[in-house]
């Protein structure tokens, strides 16, 4: 088929027409795309730039060590130990089951273990390092190291985990860190942002947690460059941290090992306080446990053997226990009375050996009575009834407030745990809490330590140590903060007077070295360190008028939670008060028996610096004594040095 | 018009051909390519063996291709225009029924050396069956709705097919091409308005389709659509891609931040770096200067091959170029729209820059048509 020129030529000219047409619609396209390349690379860049940085780096913290925590002497009690890992990263090391079995003819492990780990090692990303032992002997981490040629992906690792060297002595005292958890976030409103780093260790309980903010120190951060699987690719910069101070504790480690093991295993607790500064020199709980547990993870079996024994091993009697100090507590009636002026301390009182007030019959402890008493006696052999009438002669008001002024009844501000405030009733304190008015058998009960007072080993011991100094004094805890002092502030007068004060102390000369002192045979026989205190019983049951009528049932033939707690406070030497003490042995029976031989070697083992010496015990008592403190499983003095931080 | 109106005498013959070739387009090509190489090289990370030196071999083979292609003269491939249309549909068929499957797609044939993408072929043959039909069509018939009817349906039995494989991309763009053809040849604009209007209707249909049980579209192409719409719908699934694409891109600003020194494209924030998104990490290492560069490069080719059509008096061999030209300008005006976020990611490479032998064979061998058709036009 032949076409005309004409025809061709047109149909030519039409494809050029269009052809032009496509060629301009091209071109409009070409400068749209231009046009958004400009828009976006040059208008459009900076924001870009900015979100391709974000996507680049990375920041990482790096977490600050953790302050060390040391007695007074610095000693260490809480350290950073360095931890031996092993590590494996899935993608260097090819067949993981292999290497891990290869791993495990070196170091213990066991087939279930290998499987865990491996499993663990493919549920993440091939380049994230999955632990797969953790706190190995020196022996085992080099082990590892030497054979590293042999067992790729595998590195050795090292990292820093608290220790507590002294283990049960602190358990109380210092607690124990873990990992923050998020009731912890909830509950702290901290902006630190270590505390969002998976795992970190921040305290729990006791000097850990109430010192964090001293101990944790500030974060340093590194910038890392990370790909887009968030593999690390090259560290940029970094900024170091600031570590945790150190603390110093008033504690001596020394005498407060001595303390934690001559309470032994009763459920007990000693407080040991500097009279004049304040400082807490032990204070002791018992039974303890091991605060190492709790940081590395404490299982179910050992955890349930410390909350299921009767003894409560985790809770800090000491301070958080409140008792009945029975009459350890008579120090604060006789004063009550004697800072009101209704005696004196020469009034005397008939002891018929119970005390009737409207309709009631309150007995002595002494059947038979005492006859006569006066404060020196009264406090001497612990009359109840010489108590039981200067107490409702002066009135429980006054009595609470001289309480007050000793330290009961408030808190003492201790960075521990759980600490009481206990019971100082007055009439108003009754009408709050009980909606009750208060009676006068409140106040004989009151009197003697009895009823509605609730004490803590702490606060006997406070209360001891302001009525041997007769000054305000603090308890107070942090000796040292990175080497610097904490200044001790001078404690005012508690303002009673001199020969008030000076018969009380007397009266408690008396208890333990007059001839019917009730802790006598706890008495020091040195005449440099004679000692005051005070015994005291508390009843944890009532005693009904039956068996008042048949005889008390004794302590021995008692179920053990029925039996009386045993209490005792004291201090020496009596002409120069340096130290003063505070024993609460629950369910023990007397204080006299129980309590007091207990606080005796304690104070001595504040006052000498080591075993207290035979010599200041009486004569017909040393050779038990002795045998008693060969028995006595004490922590060797060198065995843990003063600490430096390990990292 | 037989091979006789060639007016043979004044067609260059034998390896005089050779100066005769439209040596612009060359080295428009090549210069396209050996970016693609130095990109290569560099996503890569600096490596010349994993993509830029297998891209160079095939680039080479290609080049052979087309200069065989160029060599014999262009009413022999006008000839052949129907066959290599058959054939086409015939691997078509054969890839729904034995193909390889890729990314959820039956796309690939495998023919031993080389994964070929038939649809690839397709729009190459369909070009040259629309310009060999056109050229046989008296021109006042042109317009007539049997005339128009005819050309539709040889663009949509293709289009058909592809679509089943389902690959929406290149099915668009095979119609894209066949109407090109059809508009260049003088087909009247009113049919173009209402296949215009259609689509639009035809888009809203789909949209109103999505959730119900005649859904047109796979759900990941509805995703595709949603994420461009709106990329920060879904910025760490469907959306992760075209953000971080439009982060490397823009990041790179005015200069560039140098050769194999682009952010995204080394730490792997880049999706497809060696193939659909290697414009990204061009624009990232050497910025607006090197991506507005590039767009040149493609510019001045379509340009060349517009004005070789305009010379060209044979009117097969000026709507193959145009064909061809179009062809061409689509792959690399979707690809760019993609990851600048003007278009929905479809799934097109960037031609003669990313990383794959099918589609650059194809391209280049069609690039051997247009430079037979330039030796042998009409003096």
């Amino acid at each position: 088929m032949r076409r005309s020129n004409r025809d061709t030529e047109e149909t030519a000219r039409q494809v050029n027409r269009r052809a032009l047409l496509m060629g301009g619609a091209m071109a409009a396209m070409v400068a749209v795309l231009g046009a958004r390349m400009r828009y976006m690379q040059v208008e459009q860049a900076d924001q870009f730039r900015l979100l391709a940085e974000e996507n680049r780096i990375n920041i990482r913290l790096i977490p600050p060590n953790r302050g060390l925590i040391q007695d007074r002497n610095g000693r260490l009690i809480a350290g950073n130990e360095q931890n031996y890992r092993v590590v494996i990263t899935r993608e260097d090391a090819g067949d993981v089951d292999a290497v891990l079995h290869r791993l495990a003819a070196l170091i213990p492990m066991t087939d279930d273990e290998i499987d865990k780990t491996t499993r663990e090692a493919l549920r993440h990303s091939p380049f994230v390092p999955i632990i797969v032992a953790d706190r190995l002997s020196w022996d085992d981490f080099s082990k590892v190291a030497l054979n590293a040629p042999s067992l790729p992906g595998v590195s050795p690792e090292v990292g820093l985990s608290r220790i507590y060297p002294l283990d049960t002595d602190f358990a109380h005292i210092v607690g124990y860190v873990g990992p923050v958890s998020e009731a912890d976030l909830a509950k702290l409103e901290d902006p630190d942002p270590l505390l969002q780093i998976p795992k970190f260790q921040i305290g729990k309980i006791g000097v850990e947690k109430w010192t964090e903010d001293t101990l944790r120190g500030r974060a340093g951060a590194k910038r890392i460059e990370v790909n887009a699987l968030g593999r690390v690719m090259r560290e940029l910069d970094r900024r170091e941290g600031v570590a945790g101070s150190d603390i110093r504790l008033t504690i001596d480690a020394a005498v407060q090992n001595f303390a934690q093991v001559r309470l032994g295993d009763d459920s007990a607790a000693a407080v040991a306080v500097d009279v004049q500064t304040g400082d807490i020199l032990a204070i002791a709980s018992a039974p303890s446990f091991d605060p190492n547990l709790f940081v590395r993870g404490i299982s179910q079996r050992d955890y349930a053997a410390l909350t299921e024994n009767d003894h409560r091993p985790l809770a800090n009697k000491s301070v958080q226990g409140a008792y009945p100090p029975g009459s350890t507590f008579k120090m604060v009636t006789a004063l009550a009375a004697l800072d009101a002026g209704v005696i004196d301390t020469e009034t005397s009182i008939r002891c018929p050996g119970y005390y009737e007030v409207g309709g009631r019959k309150f007995h002595c402890w002494k059947r038979a009575g005492h006859g006569t008493v006066n404060l020196k006696r009264g406090l001497a052999e612990s009359c109840d009834v010489y108590f039981y009438e200067i107490a409702q002669k002066v009135g429980i008001d006054k009595i609470a407030e001289i309480g007050r002024r000793l330290g009961l009844g408030g808190r003492h501000d201790l960075p521990m745990s759980a600490i009481t405030e206990g019971v100082m009733p007055d009439k108003a304190w009754k009408v709050a809490r009980y909606k009750k008015d208060w009676v006068i058998g409140d106040t004989i009960n009151a009197a003697i330590g009895q009823g509605y007072v609730l004490t803590s080993p702490l606060q006997l011991a406070m209360m001891t140590a302001r009525i041997a100094s007769g000054k305000a004094v603090q308890a107070r805890l942090i000796h040292m903060i990175d080497d610097k002092p904490v200044p001790i502030a001078e404690a005012p007068s508690l303002g009673f007077d001199a020969a008030n004060l000076a018969a009380v102390q007397r009266g408690m000369f008396e208890v333990m070295n007059g001839g019917n002192g009730t802790a006598r045979s706890a008495r020091i026989d040195d005449d440099t360190m004679l000692m005051a205190g005070k015994t005291g019983t508390a009843q944890v049951r009532n005693i009904s008028a039956a068996e008042r009528a048949s005889g008390v049932v004794s302590n021995d033939q008692l179920p053990w939670k029925s039996r009386d707690h045993a209490l005792f406070v004291g201090f020496a030497p009596f002409d120069n008060p340096r130290v003063a003490v505070s024993v609460v042995v629950e369910h023990g029976g007397g204080g006299s028996a129980v309590a007091a031989p207990i606080a005796r070697d304690i104070l001595l083992r504040c006052l000498h610096d080591g075993i207290p010496p035979l010599s200041a015990y009486p004569a017909a008592q040393r050779n038990r004594i002795d045998s008693q403190f060969k028995a006595m499983k004490l922590r060797d003095p060198d065995g843990v040095l003063p600490g430096k931080s390990q990292a | 018009m037989s091979f006789l109106e060639y007016r043979i005498k004044m067609v260059p013959t034998g390896l005089q051909k050779f100066l005769h070739l439209n040596w612009p387009l060359i080295l428009l090509l090549t210069a396209v390519a050996a970016v693609g190489w130095l990109m290569l090289y560099s996503v890569a990370g600096g490596n010349i063996d994993t993509w830029a030196k297998p891209q160079m071999q095939r680039f080479g083979a290609g080049l052979g291709v087309m200069l065989f292609i160029a060599f014999v003269p262009i009413w022999f491939w006008r000839n052949l225009s129907a066959l290599a249309y058959l054939v086409a549909i015939g691997l078509l068929l054969v890839v729904e029924f034995f193909g390889h499957t890729g990314m959820g797609a039956q796309r690939w044939i495998n023919l031993g050396f080389i994964m070929l993408q038939p649809s690839e072929l397709m729009k190459v043959a369909l070009i040259m069956l629309l310009a060999a039909y056109y050229d046989w069509l008296p021109g006042d018939r042109t317009s007539r709705p049997v005339w128009v009817l005819v050309p539709v349906i040889l663009i949509l039995l293709p289009t058909a097919l592809v679509l089943t494989q389902p690959d929406l991309g290149t099915a668009l763009l095979l119609m894209l091409g066949g109407g090109v053809v059809m508009f260049c040849a003088g087909v009247s604009w009113i049919y173009f308005a209402v296949v215009i209007g259609a689509g639009i209707g035809l888009v809203a249909t789909v949209m109103l389709s999505r959730g119900t049980t005649w859904q047109l579209l796979h759900d990941y192409q509805f995703k595709r659509i949603d994420t461009f719409l709106d990329p920060g719908s879904d910025p760490l699934g469907a959306g992760y891609h075209i953000s971080q694409a439009k982060i490397a891109l823009g990041s790179g600003g005015w200069g560039g931040k140098g050769f194999m020194q682009g952010t995204q494209s080394r730490l792997n924030f880049l999706p497809e770096k060696h193939t659909d998104f290697i414009f990204t990490t061009l624009a990232e290492e050497f910025g607006f200067i090197g991506a507005f560069s590039l767009l040149t490069l493609y510019a001045l080719i379509i340009g060349f091959c517009v004005i070789s059509a305009l010379q060209n008096k044979d009117r097969f061999s000026s709507l193959l170029i145009l064909g061809v030209a179009a062809n061409f300008f689509f792959y690399f005006a979707v690809n760019m729209s993609m990851v600048m976020g003007l278009a929905p990611v479809v799934g097109v490479p960037l031609p003669l820059v990313s990383y794959g032998g099918s589609a650059m064979l194809v391209l280049l061998a069609s690039f051997g048509l247009v430079q037979s058709a330039h030796v042998h036009r009409p003096r």
